[in-house]
């Protein structure tokens, strides 16, 4: 599905945020991308959403060179790859049926959009929430839903857009840890299902290891590893994260507990001693 | 003994802001600035107070009681009264028409920056996005640097006496401010759905009506609301310079000592401007 060959990213002058990245990822292949913050996966996911040109190197798609691709071609390929993002990334003004219907507008005219916002054909709609697990909120609005629900909405929308790649650019980060699994393993079944291409990106490496055949890390811009999550060890994932864990700031304490934040936050630079 | 500091952050942050100079500098620039206009701008508060003046305002006061509530006075000023809600509503109505295009191109994200225009060339960039947004701007600007008194007093001149030149004073110079407005809102709008949908591969037109109208919509309906309220008092002012409505009615009446009818007048124009107030704070509280 995808060819990436020397790719480099630069944003500004300094270090890139992607550095001689060389992957191929199969069709209806699941991959998962773990690494600290700041280590590329955003910019890569970008690049692989085709919203985001690479600096240089080479970016197929489906065979063809990416960067070749003219406006039309561009915007054909997009509607073949679904994202979905941490958050926020829902109009929240709108009611669920417009957000799930969202996923058709790559395939629609202006009129036939204007036309779905007046009279919503919502079949569609309805069979993808029911298939993310909350039919009930096909009417409701957008805003007014939990974070869990929201990532749903943003998968059925994904579902409406049938694309061939799913890309899911950490999209539990915002979500409760106890949903977030059953988040990932639906993505990863409706993937299954049907046999879609899935990358993933998360910040939480069990949930990688847990549900992925192939676990990228990525450090610095550049791939440190590709394996298979039962190759991935402990001294892997250290040098991963060497020097980037938050657990290794303690929460400190005000003293006497004055702080008047609460007992265990952090407090703001100039007020430790 | 050592004494453990306990003071509240509050009082550190008090501490560090005795260091800077600058709201020293505001305070004497304040205090300068109002020293200066106060000798310049001739105030006397004395004056205010002084025989004439109190003579002056309490026969002015004594005239308005009791205000003129003849059936034949209030039969007569309701075509006034109509026509001020007309003029504000139509004038409303032209400063959406004005606001609405010179807005959408003087709004940077739409004409020529962002995700919509990606793969546009620079020169083309240039020509049909920065060229119509710079000058939207500037026809914005002018619109609404100009008073609507000044407005309405050369629209009189070009189209004469009456409520047409009310009408178009408010749309011009609301037109520009709605304008600018919109632009703002339309600005501000979340860029993160709008990516969201340009990457799953959607038309500029369909990232406008999915992305950025839901997301403005209601700002610019409350703002348009608020712009009709102060139109209704704006209107009433216009009157003054023969642009028909409430306001040439109390021009009439001052300027022949009828002080009665005035207050009836003003009377009127409260209950006007608080029905419009009413009405526009319960739509805005539903679209909100």
């Amino acid at each position: 599905m995808y060819e990436l060959d020397g790719v480099r990213k630069v944003f500004a002058p300094g270090p890139a945020a992607l550095e001689d990245v060389s992957l191929t990822i199969g069709r209806g292949e699941h991959v998962a991308f773990i690494g600290p913050s700041g280590a590329g996966k955003t910019t890569l996911f970008r690049i692989l959403n085709l919203t985001l040109r690479p600096t240089a190197g080479r970016l197929r798609f489906d065979g063809g060179d990416a960067s070749a691709l003219s406006d039309a071609g561009l915007r054909q390929a997009r509607t073949r790859i679904g994202t979905i993002y941490q958050q926020q990334n829902l109009v929240g003004r709108l009611r669920v049926v417009h957000n799930v219907l969202a996923g058709n507008l790559g395939r629609w005219s202006a009129v036939q959009a204007l036309a779905s916002l007046a009279v919503p054909r919502v079949a569609p709609a309805e069979r993808a929430l029911a298939q993310v697990g909350i039919p009930e909120k096909l009417w409701a609005r957008t805003d007014e839903l939990s974070g869990g629900q929201q990532q749903r909405v943003a998968i059925a929308r994904v579902l409406v857009q049938d694309p061939d790649v799913i890309l899911a650019d950490e999209p539990v980060s915002s979500v409760d840890p106890s949903l977030a699994s059953s988040i990932v393993g639906l993505l990863r079944d409706l993937s299954a299902s049907a046999a879609k291409t899935l990358c993933v990106n998360l910040h939480t490496v069990e949930l990688a290891l847990a549900y992925f055949p192939r676990i990228v890390g990525l450090r610095d811009g550049r791939v440190l590893f590709d394996l298979a999550p039962d190759k991935v060890t402990d001294e892997l994932l250290g040098e991963l994260y060497a020097g980037h864990g938050d657990a290794e700031v303690p929460f400190e304490r005000m003293p006497g507990d004055k702080n008047p934040y609460g007992t265990a936050c952090r407090p703001l630079r100039g007020f430790t001693r | 003994m050592t004494r453990i500091p306990t003071a509240p952050p509050a009082d550190r942050f008090a501490a560090s802001r005795g260091k800077s100079a600058f709201p020293w500098i505001l305070t004497a620039a304040f205090v300068a600035s109002v020293a200066f206009s106060l000798r310049e701008a001739q105030v006397q508060p004395g004056v205010l107070f002084d025989r004439q003046a109190a003579a002056n305002v309490a026969r002015f006061v004594a005239g308005m009681f009791p205000p003129q509530l003849s059936p034949d006075f209030l039969a007569l000023m309701l075509r006034p009264a109509v026509e001020t809600l007309q003029i504000s509503v139509m004038g409303t109505f032209i400063a959406v028409l004005i606001g609405i295009p010179l807005g959408l191109l003087a709004t940077s994200s739409l004409s020529w920056s962002g995700v919509l225009h990606e793969r546009a060339s620079r020169r083309g960039r240039w020509l049909l996005g920065f060229v119509p947004y710079a000058v939207s701007r500037a026809v914005l600007s002018v619109f609404r640097a100009i008073p609507e008194y000044v407005w309405a007093f050369m629209f009189v001149r070009a189209v004469g006496l009456g409520p047409f030149p009310g009408v178009l004073a408010i749309g011009v110079a609301y037109g520009g401010m709605l304008g600018k407005v919109y632009s703002e809102i339309l600005e501000g709008v979340g860029p993160r759905p709008l990516e969201t949908l340009h990457a799953a591969g959607a038309s500029r037109g369909a990232i406008v009506l999915y992305g950025v109208v839901p997301q403005a919509l209601p700002n610019v309906i409350a703002y348009t609301l608020y712009r009709w309220e102060c139109a209704i008092r704006a209107s009433a002012v216009l009157g003054f310079v023969g642009a028909g409505g409430l306001g040439q009615q109390i021009e009439l009446s001052m300027r022949m000592f009828q002080f009665d009818e005035v207050l009836t007048l003003l009377g009127i124009l409260f209950l006007l401007v608080a029905g419009v107030d009413f009405v526009s704070g319960r739509i805005r509280a539903r679209v909100a």
